[in-house]
């Protein structure tokens, strides 16, 4: 069995964000970078899957060189090997057709995605790519289990939660809790630096959006203390000021 | 041409997003001199659709329609986009709405915008507003294609009603087995209670509640008010609280009318999940927690002490 799973690198979640060029190109000026934190746990459980189910793991990024470095780590977390599409990701759309069009030439059974990237928000990626193949999406799963060509998995609702199984080939997307995320050992990381990392053309799909130019959101004009012995005046303002109840 | 907007129901309930998707829609409609359709599918609530500013309400059932499916859904609301010639879908950012638009958007080669958090600027070309960086941003997102389809945050519109009513328009679509490769096996939802992802007000807790035991001064006063409860992330780490309540950069990011944080330090990775609230509150011994600078309101002590004062206020202005 052949996992496709989709790793993005993104700014560290400490991270300051700032703009340049009138504000139109993120900073990245001194800006350490990750694997987003929900891709982790999207290869951790892929991982777990393909050492049971006698399969392998490639990861795919949509990417420029500069992010082979962190590829390198999920190398190192045990994937067998990974495809870089060279190019700048520009939204959504334009990274899940470079995804579809890897997961078509390469007979896989199940794409694995985070639930979201951590710099774009999208949350996207993963139902394009499987309306896309024409797979089905399980979005925002806490388990995922394969028995007899089936995936069994837990995804979020409002208010709770909800089993549901999909015929493999499918796309499914990872959510906080689903595993804790593996940390590569000493050997995973002399492994990873001879693994295959093949870098590939972008095809030229999908260029319906992009950013003009980015703003901060507004700050908060400054805190009222309320001194702890009145604590009750706060309801009172939320009450009457803020008609908040 | 027609701006579709597809109307989430739950137990014959609308969400309250759903009104404010309509409400946008139906400002999107005007702006751009067209009509706005609303949608629902399988299920409907009780209000009339037109009160919220739908010119018409096409309700779609059907066989595999009766409990939410994202490719049976995402069908059935692209072919009425289709025959109704629609040019912008609107779809509500509820945990459905993220896994429908995408569907919807590769259906009808539209471009896809998700985690708009403002009305759309048609003067010059088509520009949303959307979060990004988990919230520390905000990007202009310009569109460059006819069709689109936009995700709105819950609780980032505004919702308008009137007394206006329009007919539904019922609709029987065809999906059938083949269109779908995955079903429900169950469904498991706390009942009763406000999910965190809906609620516009919000206690939450920190480490600096000291352990679980603790936690019935934030259920309590939640209770008072009819707010939804959550905490940080070491809170649900330790199993003091469900993960479920968990907010943050890794965990839900809500965007209530109030956000109350008892003994939680406003760490940038909890910021970025809350700090879009309207107005937030912060409980904590130490005068230099950095929430405080996220903070509308705040008072330095002991929350295990201002809690139930806060709960004691609510009861008497209650009665
Ligand atoms: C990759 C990554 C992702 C993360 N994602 C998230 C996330 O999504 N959500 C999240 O919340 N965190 C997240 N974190 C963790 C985050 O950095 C903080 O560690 C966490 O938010 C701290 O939780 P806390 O404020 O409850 O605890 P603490 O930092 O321990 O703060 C407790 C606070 O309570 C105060 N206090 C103590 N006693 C009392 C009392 N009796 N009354 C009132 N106040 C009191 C203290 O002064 C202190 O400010 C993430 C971290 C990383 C590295
Ligand atoms: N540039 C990228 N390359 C590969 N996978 C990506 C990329 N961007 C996003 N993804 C995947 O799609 C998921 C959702 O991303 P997004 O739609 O940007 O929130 C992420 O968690 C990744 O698994």
């Amino acid at each position: 069995m052949k996992i496709l799973v989709c790793v993005s690198v993104v700014p560290d979640t400490t991270t300051k964000i700032t703009f340049s060029d009138q504000d139109t190109q993120f900073n990245k000026a001194g800006v350490q970078f990750i694997l987003n934190p929900y891709d982790e746990l999207a290869l951790t459980r892929a991982l777990e899957l393909a050492e049971a189910n006698a399969g392998s793991v490639t990861v795919i990024t949509v990417g420029e060189a500069d992010t082979d470095p962190i590829i390198r780590k999920a190398l190192a977390m045990g994937a067998t090997d990974a495809i870089r599409v060279d190019a700048a990701p520009k939204d959504g759309m334009y990274v899940a057709a470079q995804i579809a069009e890897q997961a078509k030439a390469g007979d896989y059974s199940l794409v694995f995605t985070g639930r979201e990237s951590i710099d774009y928000n999208g949350g996207q990626v993963q139902g394009l790519v499987a309306e896309i193949l024409g797979w089905p999406l399980i979005n925002v799963v806490t388990t995922a289990d394969i028995t007899d060509k089936t995936l069994i998995a837990s995804r979020d609702i409002d208010g709770g939660r909800e089993t549901v199984s999909a015929v493999l080939p499918c796309v499914v997307s990872a959510q906080k809790d689903l595993c804790e995320p593996r940390i590569p050992n000493m050997r995973g990381i002399m492994q990873a630096r001879t693994k295959p990392l093949n870098v590939v053309q972008a095809t030229d799909k999908f260029d319906y959006t992009s950013v003009a130019r980015y703003e901060l959101p507004p700050t908060k004009s400054g805190v009222k203390m309320i001194d702890a012995e009145n604590a009750a005046e706060l309801i009172d303002i939320l009450h009457n000021k803020e008609k908040l109840f | 041409m027609a701006v579709v907007v597809y109307a989430e129901s739950d137990n014959g309930q609308y969400k309250k997003s759903s009104f404010e998707a309509i409400t946008y829609g139906k400002d999107l409609a005007k702006l751009l001199n067209i009509s706005c359709i609303a949608v629902t599918i399988g299920s409907k609530g009780n209000e009339n659709l037109g009160a919220f500013g739908a010119d018409q309400h096409m309700h779609i059932t059907g066989k595999m329609l009766a409990t939410f499916n994202p490719q049976a859904y995402a069908k059935a609301l692209s072919e009425i986009v289709t025959t109704n010639n629609g040019t912008v879908v609107i779809v509500s950012q509820t945990y459905n709405g993220k896994s429908l638009a995408p569907l919807v958007a590769i259906k009808q080669d539209a471009a896809l915008v998700t985690g708009i958090v403002d009305m759309a600027n048609t003067t010059n070309g088509f520009t949303v507003k959307k979060t990004t960086f988990s919230s520390k941003a905000i990007a202009h997102v310009s569109i460059n294609q006819e069709k689109k389809v936009l995700t709105i945050i819950p609780n980032s519109y505004h919702t308008t009603k009137d007394s206006t009513d329009v007919e539904i328009l019922e609709i029987d679509t065809q999906v059938t087995e083949n269109d779908v490769n995955s079903l429900i096996v169950s469904t498991n939802k706390e009942i009763g209670k406000v999910p965190l992802t809906e609620a516009e007000l919000v206690i939450s807790g920190g480490r600096g509640l000291k352990g679980p035991e603790n936690w019935h001064m934030v259920e309590d006063l939640a209770d008072a008010l009819g707010a939804a409860t959550a905490c940080s992330k070491p809170v649900s780490d330790m199993e003091w609280r469900p993960h479920s309540e968990h907010v943050g950069q890794t965990g839900i990011t809500i965007k209530p009318n109030l956000y109350i944080a008892a003994g939680i330090s406003g760490a940038i990775q909890h910021l970025a999940g809350v700090g879009s609230s309207k107005v937030i509150c912060v409980i904590n011994t130490d005068p230099e927690a950095p929430f405080f600078k996220a903070a509308d309101y705040g008072i330095v002590g002991n929350a295990l002490e201002v809690l139930p004062k806060l709960l004691q206020r609510v009861k008497e202005l209650k009665n």
